[in-house]
């Protein structure tokens, strides 16, 4: 090795602390946000299963909930303000804790500079610390629960300032997740859990949004940067495309919701009135009257969301891309065939990365902001359908002519495709204007978002979990356990998120603890109870896909280096790969991403570094060759 | 499992569509004037969308079921990279629907949202707070009086600061339920004292943010006599889900006789005409 | 049905627009034929990752820009605060820190190590100097009875101001850094390169600390 020769830029490192905790290796690191989202998305589940028993029986008594929760719900029966409190903590753990963190920070931190041919990020303590950072961030959101949730810590706190008062009893601020101003913003005179509570939710985001930003500059530079000999961008497979995109909304979007985070922070503790307009009369108190409401003149509302929505509408794209890559990856290995109009798909990634930038106002449509804005809004936001329709296309054409292999990978990655197409289509009335005007804020929105982020995303997870595994942990998941979590899965979510589309039809509207006090929602309640039973069915089956996990690690059947016959880099490598990923030699790349079923070739697949395997020059995105 | 997993989809499929084909639980009954255009558009697009979403899962679930490995030896998947053709010509014809849906799905709300109320619309002044409703009538002058946040009194029942010193003020009258016209156009200028609130009568098709700070003028025409729910639609606080209220939609001589009544009188026929009128029936 | 061809196209070997070139096929850009990032690619990284870095703190000044504007306009309770004149002192300290951390930079290219300490050192003063400048405009304001929350003018120009210097304190510590990297002088020249790369980094971000500062300068005292 030469002095120039810059591998093991970092040695392999030895002790446990450095080896699993303050590690620098990407594959660790990735490991280590997969299992904050496990960790996360339970918190979020447990959540979502309190809300449902709310809704369709909102004045039982559950002793479980007496116990835990005597504040929040005396008698075991929860109070309004504790049911939106888990609304508000709901949303934000899911989309940001688990959405934003195990499809790109988990996956992607693993196995992108993998498949791309590098020996690790560009930047390995930065990629620590955009963990670390993160982790702090979700300790904060949990402390959040825990200074509402309890009288003596809410107390303690409330020594740290009038915008600190805590122990309302509810797990959080009850503002949603979307935190709109100026309810947001006034402090506790506005609502139990919005002292306290809301501080922490918003520095537990500031801090995400720090964290966040550290890792998409590791993406963007890794992938611009490291890529090995051969890896041109058009050879790259598209979770790497997926990757990059992603990393660019975040590094975009994230600052803006950290600028909105900062300046609401402001009006709650420093007196300033960004967000909150002057002459407000809250709870018999008008503003500047007395110390608990300063006075406050000008600001608007408004400008909350337009910040908020600039970030949070790239976010959802941001939620969704990895687990589009990974499908369409995943889908190509198991029909044995390329992926169906790789170019369109790089150009689809981008065409929703980039129109997703310019949409944000279609959350704003009967917001008070000007009428015209609101048509360009909805003219755009329906044609990024456009580039979603295409991609769908292009998989189903993935599909056409291929030798599918049906492993509980591929049945998520199909079932991806399924319920993406069920949750987007109805982007087509939502993104209307004129058909906003009943459905904004009606049960039809969850059941728009849900089926998209909550269910195909986590699907993309899914998949990506069990087609991986075997490289990362050497043994496969057991096949049976995971068909059994698919079926009951996919039927589960269907059977949740169907009926709420006509629930919001009907007009019933979001962010109700209860539906009794409307004759024109009391024909709904059997479906609120049946959506009610398929959670807590399909919300059980997931704990068979934590046993799988886990006890897959040690007592799975073991995985060789290419379990799957798959064509991209990390499967040319040992299993689990080596600290420095492919021990000392880099890969030489001779094909593009996808070459399955190539006429004339000894197998049925063609890695990407088959130096003796001819592909048809003129068909594919070979690029360059050697 | 190929066959079953296609299977499971279509089924799937069917019963989705299923659930919305019955009409079991559907839009209600409309009772504005611009209703039947965005009925008409919704349906449209309702359209659009089960056809996407069926011929997607059809699609789907076809090729699952026709490409599964039968474990033949040495039979390969076709080798294909795509079709530059198709790519256009599915984006295309996706584009333009896509793009005529949301075209044609604007007229409703240039209609509603670019134009001013029509001269002659009966207004209401719509202030908002956690956790009522208050509606300020112009009474028999049609001006209303001043009001004033810094003489809003919760304690004293005057909800919107309305100030009794200004002449204007003397006939009007400030309650809990909205009472407007049939078939006139109604101008709302909502306001709200503390956080953002929604008004939202689903029989109406309509809804609009109340932002504090801001004034915000709406029109609609209501065309069906009758009493419905109205319910706020934008998270307001820990009795969201309590801040009821009614809408009557009265005949213009009822309406003018309730118009002139004064403020005490006012509330006392209010509540016989919310006992007259029932809520719509709902299946 | 016949097997598709798609056409051919040459991969994109061009960068989308300003930064360093994206290599080609070798995708370090490096010029070894076994694959490796050479040093000069690795200088490569610290430039790109420089300039990523900055478009996310561009975006940030941005939204706060465009609340800014918004806000200027949402009410009639606008009331701009006369320029602070100390700021023009600190204008001339920073842009002054720029010009001596360039002459830095290329004492360093020239291989001018000691000379290159020498005005890396000035440059970390400078920019102590500007926010002790800034402090004291702080200070002077708070004397007059201006603060955060006077008035939506003050609550920016403490804010954009603020969230300037906590951004140019962590290119203190990054020039700090550098300083004390070079304590120890090096020949090997893999080392050497990758200074140079940090230095040029650091140097990016530096200068646009100092662009920056002009545009909020002219935000809050010229578009008002």
């Amino acid at each position: 090795m030469s002095e120039t020769h810059e591998v093991h830029r970092h040695p392999a490192p030895t002790g446990f602390i450095r080896k699993y905790i303050f590690s620098l290796d990407h594959k660790v690191i990735g490991i280590q946000y997969i299992m904050l989202a496990l960790a996360a998305v339970v918190v979020g589940m447990l959540m979502s299963l309190l809300m449902r028993l709310k809704l369709s029986w909102p004045d039982h008594h559950w002793a479980i909930l007496e116990l835990l929760f005597p504040t929040g719900a005396p008698g075991g029966v929860m109070n309004p303000e504790f049911y939106l409190s888990l609304v508000t903590m709901h949303g934000t753990i899911m989309v940001f804790f688990v959405l934003t963190t195990a499809p790109q920070g988990g996956f992607g931190n693993y196995f992108l500079p993998i498949q791309i041919g590098a020996e690790d990020m560009a930047f390995p303590v930065l990629n620590m610390m955009s963990f670390w950072v993160t982790f702090v961030g979700f300790l904060v959101i949990l402390l959040a629960i825990f200074v509402e949730g309890n009288h003596g810590l809410g107390e303690w706190f409330a020594g740290l300032g009038p915008s600190f008062a805590g122990g309302s009893g509810t797990v959080g601020p009850i503002g949603g997740w979307t935190g709109y101003a100026p309810l947001s913003s006034l402090g506790k005179i506005a609502g139990p859990g919005q002292g306290a509570g809301m501080n922490l939710w918003v520095i537990s985001i500031a801090i995400f949004c720090i964290g966040s930003l550290l890792g998409a500059l590791n993406f963007i530079t890794t992938l611009l940067n490291m890529r090995t000999k051969g890896m041109s961008l058009m050879r790259m497979p598209l979770t790497c495309w997926a990757w990059f995109t992603t990393a660019v909304l975040a590094l975009l979007s994230f600052p803006v919701l950290l600028g909105g985070g900062i300046l609401l922070l402001l009006d709650r503790t420093a007196g300033t009135s960004f967000f909150i307009p002057g002459g407000l009369y809250v709870s018999g108190v008008l503003s500047g009257s007395n110390p608990n409401f300063p006075l406050h003149t000008g600001g608007s509302p408004i400008l909350w969301q337009h910040l908020f929505w600039f970030f949070g509408h790239p976010e959802v794209y941001i939620a969704i891309l990895p687990g589009m890559g990974a499908t369409s990856h995943i889908l190509s290995t198991f029909a044995r065939k390329p992926v169906f109009g790789y170019r369109a798909m790089v150009f689809a990634i981008f065409a929703i990365g980039l129109l997703g930038f310019f949409v944000w106002g279609h959350h704003m449509f009967i917001s008070g902001m000007s009428p015209y804005s609101a048509i360009a809004f909805s003219v755009l936001t329906l044609s990024i359908g456009v580039p979603s329709a295409v991609k769908t296309f292009n998989w189903i054409g993935t599909l056409w002519g291929g030798r599918i292999r049906f492993t509980t990978a591929m049945l998520f990655a199909i079932g991806f495709v399924s319920l993406f197409v069920a949750g987007g289509i109805t982007g087509l009335i939502l993104g209307q204007s004129s058909l906003d005007l009943p459905m904004h804020d009606t049960y039809i929105v969850p059941a728009h978002f849900h089926l998209v982020m909550g269910v195909a995303s986590i699907f993309g997870m899914f998949a990506a979990t069990y087609f991986w595994f075997p490289k990362m942990f050497g043994r496969f998941m057991n096949e049976s356990i995971g068909r059994i979590h698919f079926w009951i899965t996919f039927l589960g979510v269907y059977a949740i998120f169907v009926p709420m589309h006509v629930m919001g039809l009907q007009g019933m509207p979001r962010r109700y603890s209860q539906f009794t006090e409307y004759e024109f929602l009391r024909t709904l309640h059997p479906l609120v109870v049946f959506v009610s039973v398929a959670a807590i069915i399909t919300i059980s089956v997931q704990f068979l896909f934590y046993f799988n996990v886990f006890w897959s690690m040690f007592k799975g059947k073991k995985a060789g280096d290419n379990p799957w016959e798959a064509t991209t880099l990390e499967w040319n490598t040992a299993t689990p790969p080596p600290h420095d990923n492919f021990a000392g030699v880099l890969p030489v790349v001779y094909h593009g991403p996808y070459e399955f079923a190539v006429p004339g070739a000894p197998r049925d697949y063609v890695m990407q570094t088959d130096v003796d395997v001819e592909v048809p020059s003129g068909n594919g995105h070979n690029g360059h060759q050697h | 499992m190929g066959r079953v997993l296609a299977v499971m989809i279509w089924i799937v499929t069917l019963l989705s569509v299923l659930l919305f084909l019955s009409g079991k639980w559907w839009l209600p009954a409309a009772i504005s004037d611009h209703a039947p255009a965005l009925d008409r558009q919704f349906l449209i697009t309702i359209i659009v969308v089960g056809i996407s979403f069926t011929a997607a899962q059809i699609g789907l679930g076809w090729m699952v079921w026709k490409y599964r490995d039968t474990g033949k030896a040495n039979d390969r998947a076709i080798y294909s990279h795509g079709s530059n053709r198709l790519e256009v010509l599915w984006t295309v014809i996706t584009a333009v629907v896509f793009i005529a849906l949301g075209v044609m799905g604007q007229s409703v709300w240039a209609s509603l949202r670019l134009h001013d109320a029509p001269p002659g619309s009966y207004t209401v002044e719509v202030v908002a707070q956690q956790f009522q409703w208050n509606f300020h009538y112009a009474g028999k002058d049609g001006k209303f009086g001043r009001t004033d946040p810094s003489l809003i009194d919760d304690g004293s029942l005057n909800f919107i600061g309305l100030d009794s010193a200004d002449p204007n003020a003397a006939d009007d009258a400030v309650t809990a339920a909205l009472a407007i016209p049939v078939n006139r156009p109604v101008e709302l200028r909502l306001r709200s004292k503390d956080v953002i609130h929604n008004f939202w009568v689903p029989q109406l098709r309509f809804k609009q943010d109340l932002v504090p700070g801001m004034e915000i003028k709406v029109h609609f025409t209501a065309n069906k006599v009758g009493k419905y729910e109205l319910a706020c639609a934008e998270l307001c606080g820990q009795l969201h889900f309590k801040m009821k209220s009614y809408m009557l939609v009265l005949p213009e001589d009822e309406l003018n006789a309730l118009q002139a009544l004064p403020q005490d009188q006012f509330q006392a026929r209010m509540g016989e005409l919310l006992n007259k009128y029932q809520l719509p029936t709902y299946q | 049905m016949a097997t598709m061809v798609t056409s051919t196209k040459p991969a994109r070997k061009t960068s989308p627009g300003g930064g360093p070139r994206i290599p080609g096929p070798n995708g370090n850009g490096s010029k070894r034929h076994d694959g490796f990032p050479d040093p000069e690619s690795q200088g490569h990284r610290y430039r790109i990752g420089m300039w990523v870095g900055l478009a996310s703190v561009a975006m940030m000044f941005t939204s706060l820009s465009s609340a800014y504007i918004v806000r200027s306009a949402s009410s009639n309770d606008w009331t701009p605060l006369p320029m602070p004149r100390m700021l023009l002192v600190s204008t001339a300290l920073i842009l002054s820190s720029s010009a001596t951390l360039e002459a830095a930079r290329r004492k360093l290219k020239a291989g001018l190590g000691a000379l290159y300490k020498r005005w890396l050192f000035v440059t970390v003063v400078l920019g102590l100097a500007f926010l002790a400048a800034q402090l004291v405009a702080w200070r002077q304001l708070a004397r007059q009875g201006i603060y955060l929350a006077s008035n939506p003018h003050s609550s920016f120009f403490y804010l954009l101001t603020g969230a300037h210097a906590v951004h140019l304190l962590g290119g203190l510590l990054g020039l700090t850094f550098l300083w004390l990297r070079w304590r120890r002088d090096v020949t090997n020249t893999a080392l050497i390169a990758k200074r140079k790369a940090a230095t040029d980094a650091v140097t990016i971000y530096w200068h646009f600390m100092d662009v920056l500062w002009i545009y909020l300068f002219l935000l809050l005292f010229l578009w008002r």
